[in-house]
């Protein structure tokens, strides 16, 4: 089933990323190659094996609760492309209606 | 004897500063002179940094003078792949989101090079966020492979593993998450180690896909491979996936250098079709000399090996496209399209198309495919079981051998171009390093000679199993010398890209 520029602009939408016509379909070309390529995945018989999300074992880890100091307020807001009052300037969240 | 400080190895570099033989000021004025030599082709670094580098040096220089003990790398100058903080450097990732980003802390790597004096020469250049295997991906243009100018150095950490093989500085830092560390140093004729996953702290690095990334080192040889191995690794409490153990004792091994007794697998499915003619020669030859040497070579099949690459293309995108979320134009980098009147949803859209590669956006899209309700089961899921394969095959071969070997890379460095746009010829030069980032073990690439047909370098890759990286140090320690004693002289006095005599 191949890939098609609806569906790609889908997942364009789903990563929040604008891409234009041209890219849409570049994308939906190569995207339709590599899903082909790692569908192999699915001629390994697998029944029954559980899935590895993490190479080592690994439990939860707890350390020493230490207060440290925080880095502070113009540390954070240094790199920031926009701040006002001590904090992060960021363009409206809730739509209009 | 400025050009004489470049083409030593770390361990003697920081032994003549110990000694007083030289200075780390010297030493790294050496090196930054040929930064300023040899750079502007080779284009290793994204960013060069003297006068902290000579800062660096000069308190190395006093702490000796004032008879204070000095690390076994004081002195020494490197190139750290930009993907790790420093807050005196900008951190960029190859990417146009976080161009000129100054991170307001250091990574633990960064924070562990400094104390150990080592003298951080600048931010080496890399595919966008670690993606790739050429470094053609980087936003700021792609290094240069100093054997010739017109291939690539390999990626994702192309640069560190350029500058190295430049000879402007013995020390590299890269990352391994499918083969970003081993990869580049074979086609650049250098050792580049995958220590074991949790074995070297993430803290800092820039995430990519976290069940994979591994920080480890470039180097000229396996004994300074070793020494940064040491300087670098060991617990760090700020990362909850690091081995609360002791660091494998990689130097002894190194030093040690003696395979006699040692069993020894040929991987069945990491050679044949596909291979490049020299590359199959060479490493053929690296199989015989390991049993001239006393190993005991057996042919060991591991039958999922050949699913790890496309398993490898769902879990790493999917990790990824989680884990770049972060770059939303909010609270850092770049921001692209607030004029007021578009929502906070538009700007995050229009500043990651504008601020990402071509590369990133794939694997963003293909791992939110991979996640997305309906496919999860087909793709990811399944992807998960096969590595759980995997590492069974990896467990069933160490019953049997100690080291497993294959050839690196399936070709020598391609020319520049050649795979840009085609992402799954570029996959496939990680074919043989993904299984051990999968299963999490330690695996390194030692040189072992030239292919005949185009004269460039192919790299033995030793896998060991996870905790035993020591015993991939004693391999390629071991091959190492045999090579250099047989040809006479180290692999790169051959190196002829940038004209050196």
């Amino acid at each position: 089933m191949p890939i098609t520029r609806d569906e790609v602009a889908h997942l364009a939408r789903l990563s929040r990323l604008a891409l234009s016509e041209q890219e849409l379909a570049h994308f939906a070309g190569q995207l339709d190659v590599i899903i082909a390529a790692v569908a192999r995945v699915q001629e390994v018989a697998a029944e029954g094996i559980p899935p590895t999300s993490h190479a080592l074992p690994i439990t939860n880890v707890f350390r020493d609760d230490v207060v440290v100091p925080p880095i502070g307020a113009a540390a954070a807001l240094d790199q920031a492309p926009a701040s006002e009052q001590d904090r992060f300037r960021v363009p409206r969240i809730l739509a209009e209606d | 004897m400025a050009s004489e400080l470049t083409r030593m190895t770390a361990a003697d570099l920081a032994a003549a500063v110990a000694a007083g033989e030289t200075s780390a000021v010297d030493v790294t004025r050496a090196h930054l002179d040929r930064v300023d030599a040899v750079d502007q082709r080779v284009h290793a670094f994204l960013h060069v940094a003297p006068d902290a580098a000579l800062a660096a040096a000069r308190a190395v220089d006093e702490r000796r003078s004032a008879g204070e003990p000095l690390g076994p790398l004081a002195g020494v100058p490197l190139a750290l792949k930009d993907v790790f903080t420093t807050t005196d450097m900008p951190t960029t990732c190859g990417s146009r989101i976080l161009e000129g980003w100054r991170p307001p802390y250091d990574a633990t790597i960064s924070r562990r090079l400094r104390r150990a004096g080592i003298v951080i020469l600048g931010k080496a250049n890399m595919d966008e966020f670690a993606m790739g295997s050429s470094t053609e991906n980087s936003a700021f243009g792609p290094s240069h492979n100093p054997w010739d100018l017109s291939r690539v150095p390999g990626g994702s950490s192309g640069g560190s593993a350029a500058a190295v093989t430049a000879f402007e500085a013995p020390l590299g830092v890269g990352t391994d998450t499918g083969g970003s560390i081993r990869q580049p140093g074979a086609v650049c004729g250098i050792v580049g180690v995958k220590p074991t996953y949790g074995g070297s702290s993430r803290y800092g690095l820039v995430a990519f896909a976290s069940s994979l990334d591994t920080p480890g080192p470039l180097a000229r040889t396996v004994l300074d491979a070793a020494l940064l191995h040491e300087a670098m690794s060991g617990h760090d409490p700020c990362d909850s996936t690091s081995i609360d153990a002791p660091v494998p004792p990689v130097l002894a091994a190194a030093r040690q250098a003696d395979v006699s007794g040692l069993r020894v697998g040929v991987v069945t499915e990491l050679g044949g079709d596909g291979y490049q003619a020299g590359v199959l020669a060479r490493f053929g030859e690296a199989v015989e000399l390991l049993e001239s040497l006393g190993a005991k070579v057996a042919e060991v099949s591991c039958p999922h090996f050949s699913y790890a690459l496309p398993a490898y293309y769902l879990i790493a995108p999917s990790e990824c496209s989680s884990n770049l979320a972060r770059f939303d134009g909010m609270r850092y980098g770049l921001r692209i399209g607030d004029d007021g009147s578009r929502s906070a949803e538009e700007v995050m859209s229009l500043t990651r198309a504008a601020g990402f590669g071509a590369e990133v956006k794939r694997r963003i899209m293909l791992g939110t495919y991979a996640l997305s309700s309906g496919y999860y089961d087909a793709y990811y899921a399944r992807a998960q079981q096969v590595r759980t394969l995997i590492a069974r095959d990896f467990d069933a071969a160490f019953e049997r051998v100690e080291v497993l070997v294959s050839p690196t890379t399936p070709t020598t460095a391609f020319p520049i171009g050649e795979r840009a746009d085609d992402p799954m010829a570029m996959y496939l030069a990680d074919l043989c390093t993904i299984p051990s980032d999968l299963a999490g073990n330690a695996a390194l690439s030692v040189p072992c000679g030239l292919a005949p047909e185009d004269g460039l370098p192919v790299g033995l890759q030793v896998m060991a199993p996870v905790l035993a990286d020591d015993r991939v140090y004693r391999v390629g320690a071991a091959v190492e010398a045999a090579l250099d004693r047989r040809r006479g002289h180290p692999l790169l006095d051959e190196a002829r890209g940038l004209g050196d005599d």
